[in-house]
């Protein structure tokens, strides 16, 4: 196992990226979807506005792509850091 | 071909199916029957993920209920997927690397604490047990509309599958039939919502459908929709209507809880390395989204249907007559067969009140239509006149969502009762291979007492899922977070923010659903609830909010952990090793 600074510089950089991913995932459903709703509704989409859309779908696909996103990040910082398995 | 007999040939084959897979999958070992020999590929695994999250409420309940709620309801949709965000970055891939096969063993081990492991244990099975009588009931109601066996026939026989593969295989069986069963499923789902996003707006697929135009009118479909339900008097499909306070807490309580829940998170220990675990939640929630994109798409095309069914003119034109109910057909020559087929169930029941020959339904006191939200998904092959073999797949999507998350739950359950009670408490010097037996032994009654609880399901089962939820997101998720991401809260922390969190959460809901849930003893209503407009079932983040500082007041006012237990959470973090734990 890598020494002791090298270990805490990966879980620093992890918790950044989970910190940004986070961020982004509560703008774009408790945000868009709900809170800002009203700023947005000037946004059409098919008969309704964008907050409806992220409501009810948009949300989920930004978590997918977050998800993984994620998991290719902290692929390559496993290895940078050689921690990987 | 009759309709029973069809549904008898494709309920049969699926079931062969659960078994062949069940006798090929059997367990020889406690990491196979805890963990499938941690040898499941993260595709896999996340796709049984999605069978074992997905239950009778989602494949059968939540298209109604966002059907009549419209967008007030899109807490389930964002709530029940957001949850698998926190779970890939906040959770499954430490606990996988930590290697040991329950959520309690965990947090035992972590806040070094028999208390704390055994308060994990408590939670665990009250939320499962809460959990695995509406799958109990789900499957006697399946079997009883397309079978045509009393519930409790039906029931038995559905047990006696799970037994089955559930005792014999452990979660590699379980594992393995879940993945058959997702393929159901999402066939089952997927197959209606097609042929009717087809019909109303020539899309497809349904949920491109949801937000394109309405062949008949020209114009989008929820523009139409909302139009049709203001004829009627009916709140805009699009418009919020709870407040904002409750919508934002129902979403988080839902999405904290989703990660908190045990019988999920112990999917992720089945994958061989530490990023698979991450991968691996990202396919689950891939699987997930394809039902849950779905979804939406039925229920506001589904409303369409049903207003269209009973407007066939218009809203502005004359109801649907009695003779054309009794004629299973409209004036307009469209067959309405179902409205009767669907009486006879009771989800479906209509009294014309002012005797004039018509069925109106609107929002008003004179409403003559009471439809109960599981039509919804089960009679929507019906309502949109699809051939027999769909209502049938129906059907049988229906069993696999009930017996594959029924499954899920009775391990969770079992493995706390074999592994955290007795290996860990009552008999620490039990081998292997009695541990194994005291595991399927503990399956085999847990597999008992939920079917007896499905044939006697207790008044309140329907409103335990808050409790479920509730203790998941404020019990068990801050313990775990905080277990992995602070090495300073300790033993006395976890297990005062544990007990806070779950004791708040469990009188606010009890204030509100009656101690105990005993109709009458309520003190508040969820119409007009003690907090602001927090209603029960939202409750949840607020109770992980007090855990978490709960625990972090106590813990810094006492003595940090040892520093054997920070190394443990040093060493969790650190992806490295996971496949060593493989062999564990």
């Amino acid at each position: 196992m890598a020494d002791n600074s090298e270990n805490n510089a990966y879980w620093s950089a992890n918790k950044r990226i989970i910190g940004i991913s986070l961020v982004i995932w509560f703008i774009c459903s408790f945000g868009f979807g709900i809170l800002l709703r009203p700023m947005l509704a000037g946004i059409k989409i098919g008969g309704t506005d964008l907050g409806f859309w992220f409501a009810q779908q948009g949300s989920i696909l930004v978590f997918l792509v977050l998800i993984f996103a994620y998991a290719a990040k902290m692929n390559k910082l496993d290895k940078e850091h050689g921690v990987d398995e | 071909m009759d309709q029973f007999t069809l549904n008898l040939i494709v309920v049969g084959a699926t079931f062969a199916l659960y078994i062949g897979i069940a006798i090929w999958a059997r367990a020889g070992s406690t990491s196979e029957f805890y963990a499938a020999g941690r040898g499941v590929h993260p595709v896999l695994n996340g796709m049984a993920t999605g069978a074992d999250w997905m239950s009778a409420a989602s494949f059968i309940s939540m298209a109604g209920i966002i059907s009549f709620g419209g967008y007030n309801t899109s807490a389930y949709l964002m709530g029940w997927t957001g949850g698998y965000v926190l779970l890939a970055m906040l959770l499954a891939p430490y606990l996988r690397k930590f290697g040991k096969f329950t959520v309690p063993e965990f947090i035992g081990d972590r806040f070094y604490s028999q208390t704390a492991r055994t308060v994990a244990v408590i939670c665990l099975i009250v939320a499962s047990i809460t959990y695995v009588i509406g799958q109990m009931t789900g499957v006697g109601v399946a079997f009883s509309r397309f079978l045509e066996v009393d519930k409790t026939t039906g029931l038995l026989i559905g047990a006696a599958i799970v037994f089955f593969y559930a005792v014999i295989g452990g979660m590699k069986g379980i594992t393995y039939t879940q993945v058959a069963q997702y393929v159901v499923l999402i066939i089952a789902y997927t197959i209606p919502a097609i042929f009717i996003s087809l019909q109303l707006t020539g899309n497809p697929i349904p949920p491109l459908g949801l937000f394109s135009d309405h062949v008949g009118t020209g114009e989008p479909i929820l523009s139409t929709l909302n139009g049709m339900l203001q004829d009627l008097g009916f709140a805009e499909y699009t418009k919020q209507s709870d407040t904002t306070l409750n919508m934002f807490l129902f979403t988080m309580s839902l999405m904290i809880g989703t990660a908190g829940l045990p019988h999920v998170i112990v999917r992720f220990f089945t994958v061989p390395k530490v990023s698979d675990a991450r991968s691996s939640a990202g396919w689950a929630l891939v699987f997930i989204a394809l039902l849950y994109l779905t979804a939406p798409a039925v229920a506001a095309m589904a409303r369409v249907n049903l207003i269209d069914t009973f407007y066939p003119n218009g809203t502005s034109e004359a109801a649907l007559s009695l003779a054309e109910i009794e004629a299973g057909v409209d004036n307009q020559g469209n067959r309405v067969d179902w409205v009767r087929n669907w009486e006879t169930t009771g989800l479906l029941a209509f009294d014309d009140k002012n005797a004039d020959g018509l069925i109106e339904y609107n929002a008003s006191a004179e409403n003559e239509l009471t439809v109960n939200n599981d039509i919804i998904t089960l009679a929507n092959p019906e309502i949109a006149n699809l051939p027999g073999w769909v209502i049938a797949l129906v059907a049988a999507g229906g069993l696999a969502a009930a017996l594959s998350t029924a499954a899920g739950l009775l391990m969770a359950i079992a493995s706390a009762v074999s592994h955290d009670l007795i290996k860990s408490q009552l008999n620490p010097s039990i081998s292997e291979k009695g541990e194994l037996m005291a595991a399927r032994i503990a399956m085999a009654v847990a597999i008992a007492v939920a079917t007896y609880l499905g044939m006697n399901p207790p008044g309140f089962a329907a409103q335990t899922v808050a409790l479920a939820f509730g203790l998941a997101a404020a019990s068990i998720f801050p313990a775990l977070m905080m277990g992995i991401f602070s090495k300073r809260i300790n033993n006395k922390g976890a297990v005062a923010g544990m007990v806070a969190g779950l004791v708040v959460t469990i009188i606010y809901i009890f204030l509100h659903k009656g101690w105990f849930f005993i109709t009458g003893t309520n003190s508040f209503t969820d119409a007009d609830p003690l907090l602001l407009s927090i209603k029960s079932t939202s409750f949840g983040a607020v109770g992980a909010l007090i855990n978490f500082a709960v625990a972090f007041v106590v813990s810094n006012a006492t003595d940090e952990p040892p520093a054997e237990i920070q190394e443990l959470v040093e060493s969790i973090r650190i992806p490295r090793g996971a496949g060593a734990a493989v062999d564990h």
